[in-house]
């Protein structure tokens, strides 16, 4: 304050300019600048380089060239590619909504009174908190085509003749990813949400009930619009985790039985790393990146819009 | 023919990697070509290798052994870092391409044509163990060798075999293990009546996946490329591979196209399969552990049947040493890899690492330690079945990337399921192949 003070006495006795230093915009900028050159080194910077190599053949030892779009109009037709495409979509939107309703469900539940309340969330954060490569590492175990405890168990009660194919056929394999990430999701989606839902005021629901509202319309007309701008950003978050898991495919099938559940993550991965063509396996990456944009803008401009959260029509 | 940017660079890369073979050869004194070369470690050189984590403890003891004694002798520290397998390829790449890291690194299959640039020429050396340990296999020359000069010294093959639980095939009424693949088919399906089938990898298994699909498919006549480069997979050898592949496959136990690199190893020792393929060091694993020793003294093992092509063929590992270019004592990591690559030295590791790894030197093939247990006796063979992967093509970046996108794999496994037709099958790894050897 002094010094602002001082400076503004300075410029009414002096025509002179002021320091530098002491200039609001300049000292903006200057407190900016950590966190822009932060940002610029850490985020803008491998994200450029990232979409600049798509746009090579760069290969894992090996400077590329700019090769324009030769990258995407090769991925453009190689069915492998579109049959991740199609893995990753039906991945992300199976799960998404299942993480939806389940985590939702849950948020209500433990919203509830419940006994050892606390002890109840704590443990629900469980998969979560756990490391993705761990869990999955334990998963691998749950579902092996030979040691399954699950098929074990079935068998010992005398449901099943022999043990659940669960990663090696298509189908099995890829409903067996999808619940596993729902497994791991859920927590994130139930405790942000429960956490809006403790800041939903009991008097609303309390006037609803006394114009005798059933549990049902409490929850579509005041539990949901209120909830819905959070809503829109757990989904958002959710759907972006999920669209760009690696480990838990990576771990569980590698994108195995015959690429049933490649994602575009692990294919970028494999195509990248292992099989060294950095330019195909950033072209791949970069070829997330409209369908990520879609995922955010649907949940910018429609989750977010105030008709909607007011439960009206467009 | 029209010349594309690629073939340019890879002509180049050729001649930069014969200038520089040339630049030595007029560096260091002329040798006759069977003479050892000599190299004299730079004043107050010091070394860093970076290997593969051994898979035998008796691997590692022994190569820092010898490690030891190249540094008493010379007075060149040298430092051994190890790195998981399937880690070495990327760091391997980028310190070529960095020109920084390790002087010495331990790669495998066709890693030393991605940089064949930047690699110094070996040749001499190479030629000096040739020409006194009888020459080497083939398929592990094939790794190493670019045109007339090496640009990596082959080091070991590590090798795939059958293993088999005799008592099982007893019961299924064989004696003996076939060596003919349409017999093998036989032994399978008397063995799956048994409940006790066969079971090999169909997953994305880098190793145990690779192994299986390329024998199945080299064992018939099928390859992924002819010697020109151009993709010859869609053939008539390729299809009968794949039908007898899917009539294999049906002898399985469940489950095999989920199988990672490590499945058979737990299934084979839980004793629910009386056949899978796999290195030796699965035996070792039942034969260290007191509670399997029933398991381990019933084991067999065989090098995989020979299909209608009338020889054994196999893809194995393949691992080979390379010095980098940016290396700042040329003649300490020559005279390092000299050393350890010499007969004394590479007799003591080949015996400590209990047939895990085979002789690149036809000259080295005899050692104690395939007559120490009779299952090792069949990987001795390794190093002559051995194939490089890229067969039987030039060796380079779409070998290696059509080997790490699992085309072969995906092929056999897709066949093999009843997915695809064989047709469709082999149609499909065409167009993939095609992708990385560009038409």
């Amino acid at each position: 304050m002094a010094g602002a003070a001082l400076t503004r006495t300075d410029a009414s006795t002096m025509p002179v300019r002021e320091p530098l230093l002491q200039r609001r915009g300049f000292l903006g900028l200057l407190f900016m600048l950590p966190a822009a050159a932060f940002l610029l080194i850490f985020l803008t910077y491998p994200l450029g380089l990232g979409v600049w190599l798509g746009f090579t053949d760069t290969r894992v030892g090996r400077p590329g060239v700019f090769i324009g779009l030769e990258n995407y109009q090769l991925l453009w037709e190689d069915s492998l590619f579109w049959l991740a495409v199609f893995n990753t979509i039906l991945y992300t939107v199976a799960a998404s909504i299942l993480k939806f309703a389940l985590g939702l469900w849950l948020a209500l539940l433990l919203n509830e009174h419940l006994l050892f309340k606390a002890l109840i969330r704590a443990v629900v954060l469980l998969p979560w908190v756990v490391p993705t490569v761990l869990s999955a590492i334990a998963f691998w175990w749950i579902y092996d085509a030979q040691f399954s405890v699950i098929s074990w168990s079935l068998m010992k009660i005398g449901l099943i003749q022999s043990p659940i194919n669960f990663l090696g056929d298509t189908t099995n394999a890829r409903i067996t990813v999808i619940l596993t990430n729902v497994w791991r999701g859920i927590p994130f989606v139930a405790i942000t949400l429960l956490a809006g839902l403790q800041t939903i005021s009991p008097s609303l629901h309390e006037a609803a009930t006394l114009d005798g509202a059933t549990s049902w319309q409490r929850f579509r007309f005041i539990t949901l619009p209120v909830l819905s701008p959070l809503i829109a950003v757990v989904m958002t978050f959710s759907v972006l985790f999920t669209f760009t898991d690696f480990q838990l495919i990576y771990v569980l099938t590698r994108g195995g039985p015959l690429n049933a559940t490649h994602l575009m993550a692990t294919l970028s991965f494999q195509r990248a790393i292992p099989g060294g063509q950095l330019g195909e396996g950033a072209a791949i990456a970069v070829a997330m990146v409209p369908f990520l944009l879609g995922a955010i803008l649907f949940s910018y401009f429609g989750l977010q819009r105030r008709r909607w959260q007011q439960g009206g029509k467009d | 023919m029209a010349l594309s940017r690629r073939d340019l660079l890879l002509g180049t890369a050729g001649v930069a990697a014969g200038a520089v073979g040339s630049q030595l050869l007029s560096a260091s004194p002329a040798f006759a070509q069977a003479a050892a070369p000599s190299y004299k470690p730079e004043q107050g050189a010091s070394l860093r290798v970076l290997r593969w984590t051994p898979f035998v403890k008796g691997d590692e003891d022994s190569w820092l052994a010898n490690t030891k004694k190249f540094t008493e002798a010379t007075g060149v520290q040298v430092r051994v870092d190890k790195e998981s397998w399937e880690d070495i390829r990327p760091k391997a790449a980028v310190a070529a391409n960095v020109g920084s890291g390790p002087d010495i690194m331990l790669v495998w299959f066709d890693d030393p044509f991605q940089y064949p640039d930047k690699l110094l020429d070996v040749t001499d050396i190479a030629n000096s163990f040739a020409s006194r340990y009888g020459g080497y296999y083939p398929g592990l020359e094939g790794y190493a060798k670019k045109g007339d000069n090496f640009i990596a010294l082959p080091l070991a093959a590590i090798g795939n075999g059958i293993l088999y639980r005799e008592s099982m095939l007893q019961q299924a009424g064989w004696s003996k293990f076939p060596e003919k693949t349409d017999e093998f088919l036989e032994m399978c399906k008397a063995l799956k009546a048994k409940s006790k089938p066969a079971g090999f990898a169909l997953g994305k298994a880098v190793g145990d996946g690779n192994n299986f699909a390329h024998w199945i498919v080299w064992s018939h006549g099928g390859k992924m490329v002819d010697e020109s480069g151009k993709v010859v997979i869609n053939s008539p050898e390729t299809i009968k591979a794949l039908q007898y592949a899917r009539e294999l496959y049906q002898t399985f136990i469940p489950g095999t196209e989920s199988w990672l690199d490590i499945n058979n190893n737990r299934v084979f020792l839980s004793g629910d399969i009386s056949v899978t393929a796999n290195g030796v060091s699965l035996y070792y694993s039942a034969k260290n552990d007191p509670k399997l020793a029933e398991i381990a003294k019933d084991i067999r093992s065989t090098v995989t049947p020979t299909g209608p092509v009338g020889q054994p063929v196999e893809l194995h590992q393949t691992t080979s040493a390379v010095i980098f270019q940016y290396t700042k004592y040329p003649n300490a990591a020559r005279a390092y890899l000299q050393y350890m690559l010499d007969k004394p030295q590479m007799d003591e590791w080949i015996t400590a690492s209990s047939a895990y790894c085979c002789p690149p030197l036809k000259g080295m093939i005899d050692n104690p330690v395939w007559t120490a247990d009779p299952v090792n006796e069949p990987y001795k063979r390794a190093s002559s079945t051995l194939r490089p992967n890229g067969y039987a093509g030039p060796l380079g970046y779409a070998s290696a990337a059509t080997m790490a996108d699992y085309v072969m794999v995906d092929m056999v496994a897709e066949a093999a399921t009843g997915q695809r037709t064989p047709e469709e099958a082999a149609k499909r790894a065409e167009q993939r192949a095609n992708r990385y050897y560009r038409v």
